[in-house]
């Protein structure tokens, strides 16, 4: 055993990220490291590099105990990473950046000759063609990403963690990619490979190991295992338990049918980002959106609230064409959309709680027409008191209050303005269990009086419980519809799992 | 042989005697002054039949390097050099004097050796400031007279030697005494806002003299005494430097009693210096000091205005 | 009105207390004498001559509120008052004269506002461009003198006075009276003070981010103009070399001691003009008291130096804030999201 880590554990305030987490790597394999988001694979890793320190539990490299406490000291005992965005110096050569540390030397000065001669050294063995002595950023990643691996392996040499290599690659280039880490797979490197790209996993890894809530779920052997078994083992849910949430609904199908039509999506789409795709809201329904993490979900509701513009398609109501090509538009369109960073999209943290609420509102009505103090009180107030706002009073910056209160404030701004739409992008993430149940018990509340919400969340029980119908993605496609009895974790489960998607049009839409 | 090398030489003269080329090297338009000194070498070259060959650096050393090996190269008769810096002259006036053609620096000064130039015209800002403070002694007599002082900017070598020369002057007459005196950084607004608070901080009636080392602050000056309801020119005396045009104007409204002339006719004296040497091979002194004429309210102040308008001030 | 007050309390302090130090140097320091049909006194000369600066500050409090900055303010003054001495001495009259130069520091603001809206230029960077060019521009106007006019009602926007009162006092007064209430009485205020604090989210609640950065930069265009009018006027000539020199860097200092945020947000422009009365009141003190003139800037900065401490409540939040921010910056919130479920 190359690499073996055994009972890991990590903890930040609030949350216990690796809980006892058992890992094991051989000389020669390329092993795979999947979860969905907040699984703890970066915290894995960075606790394996010594970013992090850990709280309890062992490392054990070739045999011997180690506990790294920085990147560098990773890099010396012989663990090497790279990452998403090459984390080398684009305006030094290639050279440079290959024996950057380590220069050869002659008479105290560095010996360009020599570092030419190291740099080409180096990458022999790697199928690259390029001039050392041009500065790295004028090659592309994936070059890059090459050089970044030559370099780790260089200087560490056994183990070479890959995290999220293949994001920003083409398919020519991930091939060329894939040829590298097997070339060096076969000289005996342990190599981990983390990747949300399953067709890849299954192309290049050995083995996979599934981490799901800071919990080691399985290791397995990629060549036994299905995919449908790997969705299941990420998503952390078996066939039978999630079936009795799908018989709950389907009371409420014939009338979901019945119900008028409000606003029809057609052909949404934009190259890169999200296939074209329709999209019928009827009044009072929620649709629910499910996918894996970068499966275009919330791309697709960037696209439907213009937050990114549509390069295809039109949408269009009762009266005729509705304009959303920019959030105002689609504000002034009767759509609302409560990000899913929170932090960053959501609230405006040094305002208060009344002026978080009435700011929708507001921008709606123009500058030059304020809305009243007292009437601005009166919203902030009704709204605190109807989504059970926990604030000492409404003049408090949102930025104090906790991440489910802050959630519901970005919900009050939104129902503020009444609107017939309302985008939810992941609305219970991070936030309490009592809270999540309000929020569900909201969107119930605003539907039976008219509103249509579209929903879009990583659980999978709660997107079922709460739609009307689900639409499941797959790497940046609308791949299937689930109405009626069909709306149950395991058809999603099913859907995402699917017929694999050809590697070629995966890669495409990832550029 | 010989014969041909003599008509050449004959030749060569006489053309020489016709039209001389000078070719002048100036720093740039950055001031008023500057502009009027470009207008001014000008207007001396054409009234002398002199052919000017005009080069504007920009601020930058390197422009007037290059000038000069141009001028070299083209066999100027005589070089006109405004220097932007002191230092870094000595490669390229070695050149001009291998080449044996005389340079004459103006207005400023370089830290190369005298051999290397012919001569340099300038004034003398100490000489500058003795000359408005020694009429101010005379103008006051023996009464007491308490002067307010407006310097140039802090550290600058023209407010530094205009204050020196101005209590040179001074010295000895103890019933002249400078009571306060701060910086207006040579501009207007500086001049107007400092005389207000020298104004507050003096009780106006008390102040009997205004120094400003240079016209534009003694401009801004008497605004503000104007505005604090007193008299300029009457009720306090003002002399300043340098002469612009729009001092004549005060002058000749009585707000203004004396300015000393910065003359940017640099040109004339270097000119007369160069046409005595090419005829006679006369050696001037190696610095000619320019006049520093002092201009009074006798002094016919609107035909000076006149005279300066158009120069570019 | 009580939060209002508590939110200026430290400034009106701060002046008090440097107001009190000046006297003790220049004894007569709060004496007002009538003279003439006019006030005057060092607290009269305090409140005008701090005019550029506090018009400069309010245009400045709200750029700043968006998180962004002006550097071209000062150059801004130059053009305008050299543009409006130009029409002046044209014959244009008074009332065309002040139509163009504010019309001219309309123009400035819209080309930075811009820059940095539209094409997405760092503030900083844009406005250092009208900043550097600028004062070309002025020169080209007045070809390169001093552009003088002997206009009295143009120059009684600089020099005159108003029921004893000198005007530019008024000028300054009533714009940031104007502003505050243009930013309070109207929504304005919390928009700006939304994008100043996350672009993305007003953006997303349908606040148009962009018109509001180029409306800001408008108005900081317009303070400049005033005050460009108001230092022309003063002096009756415009001085392209020389007017607005460096008062961009006064107009900031102004507004940081009025406790507004570099960070952008929550900002007071009645607190900002009593940063630019702090800033005058020291720079008059100090040409009263006498001192060599090698010992101004030393003065000036010590004491301002000793303000931004006496403040340090607001700064010690500020660079709470900012620690905060890089912090954030450095180590991603790690296990967002995953708290179990």
């Amino acid at each position: 055993m190359l690499l073996s880590i055994r009972s890991l554990s990590k903890a930040f305030p609030g949350t216990k990220a690796l809980d006892a987490v058992d890992f094991d790597l051989e000389a020669g394999e390329v092993h795979a490291l999947l979860g969905e988001n907040g699984a703890g694979k970066s915290t894995l890793i960075k606790c394996l590099t010594g970013a992090y320190r850990r709280d309890a539990g062992e490392i054990w490299l070739d045999g011997a105990q180690i506990s790294p406490e920085s990147t560098s000291q990773a890099q010396d005992l012989g663990i090497g990473t790279v990452y998403q965005e090459v984390n080398l110096l684009p305006n030094l050569t290639v050279a440079q950046n290959l024996t950057f540390g380590r220069e050869p030397r002659r008479f105290g000065m560095i010996d360009g000759r020599a570092q030419t001669r190291m740099a080409e050294e180096m990458l022999r063995g790697y199928g690259l063609e390029i001039d050392v002595s041009r500065d790295l950023g004028f090659y592309s990643v994936a070059v890059q990403q090459v050089v970044a691996i030559a370099r780790a392996v260089a200087l560490s040499g056994k183990v070479l963690i890959l995290d999220e290599p293949t994001a920003s690659l083409d398919a020519a280039e991930v091939r060329m990619l894939f040829d590298v880490v097997r070339g060096l797979r076969d000289k005996g490197l342990g190599i981990v490979f983390v990747s949300h790209f399953l067709d890849q996993v299954f192309e290049i890894c050995d083995r996979l190991t599934v981490l799901r809530n800071g919990r080691k779920i399985t290791t397995e052997r990629v060549a036994e295992l299905n995919r449908l078994q790997l969705i299941e083992h990420m998503l952390g849910r078996e066939l039978e338990d999630v079936t009795e949430h799908g018989a709950a609904k389907g009371s409420g199908d014939d009338q979901a049918q019945s119900r008028a039509e409000i606003l029809h999506f057609e052909k949404i789409g934009r190259p890169g980002l999200v296939e074209p795709f329709d999209l019928s809201v009827r009044e009072g329904e929620v649709i629910g959106l499910a996918g894996l993490l970068g499966s275009g979900r919330t791309e697709s509701a960037e696209l439907l609230f213009g937050v990114r513009s549509p390069a295809t398609g039109s949408a269009r109501d009762a009266e005729g064409a509705v304009a959303h090509g920019t959030p105002r538009e689609a504000i002034r369109s009767g759509f609302g959309f409560a990000p899913e960073d929170r932090k960053t999209d959501g609230i405006i943290a040094d305002l208060s709680v009344r002026e978080n609420i009435i700011l929708a509102l507001q921008a709606r009505r123009g500058w030059t027409r304020p809305i009243p103090r007292a009437e601005q009180n009166r919203l902030a107030q009704k709204y605190i008191d109807r989504l059970d706002i926990r604030t000492s009073d409404a003049e408090k910056a949102i930025g104090d209050l906790s991440g489910g209160n802050q959630q519901k404030v970005v919900l009050a701004r939104w129902l503020a303005m009444n609107p017939r739409f309302l985008i939810l992008d992941e609305p219970t993430r991070g936030i309490d269990v009592g809270a999540h149940a309000e929020i569900l018990r909201l969107i119930r509340e605003l539907t039976e009086a008219g509103m249509s919400v579209l929903v879009i969340s990583s659980e999978f029980d709660e997107l079922v419980a709460a739609s009307d119908r689900i639409i499941v993605l797959r790497d940046r496609r609308h791949v299937r519809e689930l109405t009626g009895s069909e709306v149950a974790a395991d058809e999603i489960v099913r859907a995402i799992a699917g017929r694999p998607a050809e590697p070629a049009t995966t890669m495409e839409a990832t550029r | 042989m010989k014969t041909l090398l003599t008509t050449t030489a004959i030749i060569l003269g006489a053309v020489s005697a016709q039209a001389q080329t000078v070719g002048f090297s100036q720093i740039g338009s950055e001031s008023g002054w500057r502009a009027a000194e470009t207008t001014l070498t000008r207007q001396q070259a054409e009234e002398r039949g002199i052919d000017l060959r005009f080069s504007d650096a920009q601020q930058r050393q390197e422009n007037q390097i290059a000038a000069i090996r141009s001028f070299v190269a083209q066999g100027v008769d005589a070089i006109l050099l405004a220097p932007v810096v002191a230092t870094g002259w000595d490669s390229v006036l070695e050149e001009a004097a291998e080449a044996e053609i005389p340079v004459v620096l103006l207005d400023r000064r370089v830290d190369s050796s005298d051999d290397l130039y012919l001569t340099a015209v300038g004034s003398d800002l100490v000489h500058e400031g003795e000359v408005a403070g020694q009429w101010l002694a005379d103008e006051v007599g023996d009464e007491e007279c308490r002067i307010v002082e407006l310097e140039g900017t802090t550290g600058s070598s023209p407010a530094i030697d205009r204050a020196t020369g101005f209590r040179n002057a001074i010295e000895g007459h103890d019933n002249l005494e400078i009571v306060r005196s701060q910086t207006g950084d040579f501009t207007r607004t500086g001049g107007k806002e400092v005389m207000e608070s020298f104004l507050q901080a003096e009780s106006g009636n008390e102040i009997c003299a205004l120094y400003a080392h240079n016209d534009d602050m003694a401009l801004g000056a008497i605004q503000a005494i104007n505005e604090a309801g007193m008299n300029p020119g009457e009720d306090i005396l003002i002399v300043s430097i340098d002469a612009v045009p729009d001092i004549f104007q005060a002058i000749a409204n009585g707000d203004a009693n004396a300015t000393v002339e910065l003359t940017p006719n640099m040109a004339g004296p270097a000119f007369d210096a160069l046409e005595a040497y090419w005829e006679s091979g006369t050696e001037p002194e190696k610095f000619i000091q320019t006049d520093s004429a002092l201009y009074t309210q006798d002094d016919d102040p609107m035909a000076e205005y006149e005279a300066r308008k158009d120069l570019g001030y | 009105m009580k939060r209002a007050l508590r939110r200026v309390l430290p400034q009106i302090v701060t002046l008090a207390i440097l107001m009190a130090l000046t006297s003790v140097f220049f004894p007569q320091f709060l004496a007002v004498d009538y003279q003439g049909g006019r006030l005057s006194g060092p607290v009269v000369d305090v409140l005008k001559r701090g005019a550029p600066v506090a018009l400069l500050a309010v245009g400045m409090t709200l750029v700043i509120a968006t998180r962004g900055i002006d550097l071209s303010v000062g150059t801004v003054m130059a053009i305008t008052g050299a543009a409006g001495a130009w029409a002046i001495a044209s014959g244009w009259g008074v009332g065309p004269a002040l139509l163009l130069a504010l019309a001219t520091g309309l123009v400035c603001g819209l080309w930075n506002g811009c820059l940095v809206a539209i094409i997405g230029i760092q503030p900083i960077v844009a406005t250092l461009i009208l900043m550097t060019s600028g004062r070309g521009i002025a020169q080209l106007i007045t070809e390169g003198r001093i552009l003088t006019f002997n206009d009295p009602a143009f120059s009684w926007l600089g020099s005159g006075s108003l029921a004893a009162v000198p005007v530019p006092i008024f000028i300054w007064v009533l714009t940031a009276i104007a502003f505050a209430a243009l930013m309070r009485r109207t929504a304005l205020g919390l928009l700006v003070e939304a994008i100043g604090i996350n672009r993305s989210a007003s953006a997303l609640a349908g606040i148009n981010a962009k018109v509001l950065l180029i409306a800001v930069y408008m108005a900081s265009g317009l303070c400049a103009a005033l005050a460009g009018i108001i230092a022309t006027a003063d002096i009756r000539g415009a001085d392209a070399n020389n007017a607005g020199l460096w008062l961009e860097l006064d107009a900031i200092l102004a507004v940081v001691i009025g406790g507004n945020s570099l960070l952008g947000g929550r900002f007071s422009i009645a607190a900002s003009v009593l940063g630019a009365m702090i800033i005058q009141t020291i720079d008059t003190g100090i040409l009263l008291s006498g001192f060599p003139s090698e010992y101004n800037l030393v003065i000036k900065a010590g004491l301002v130096l000793t303000v931004l401490v006496v403040q340090s409540p607001n700064m010690a939040r500020h660079w709470f804030l900012l620690r905060r921010r890089a912090q954030r910056l450095r180590e991603p919130a790690p296990v967002e999201g995953s708290a179990p479920r």
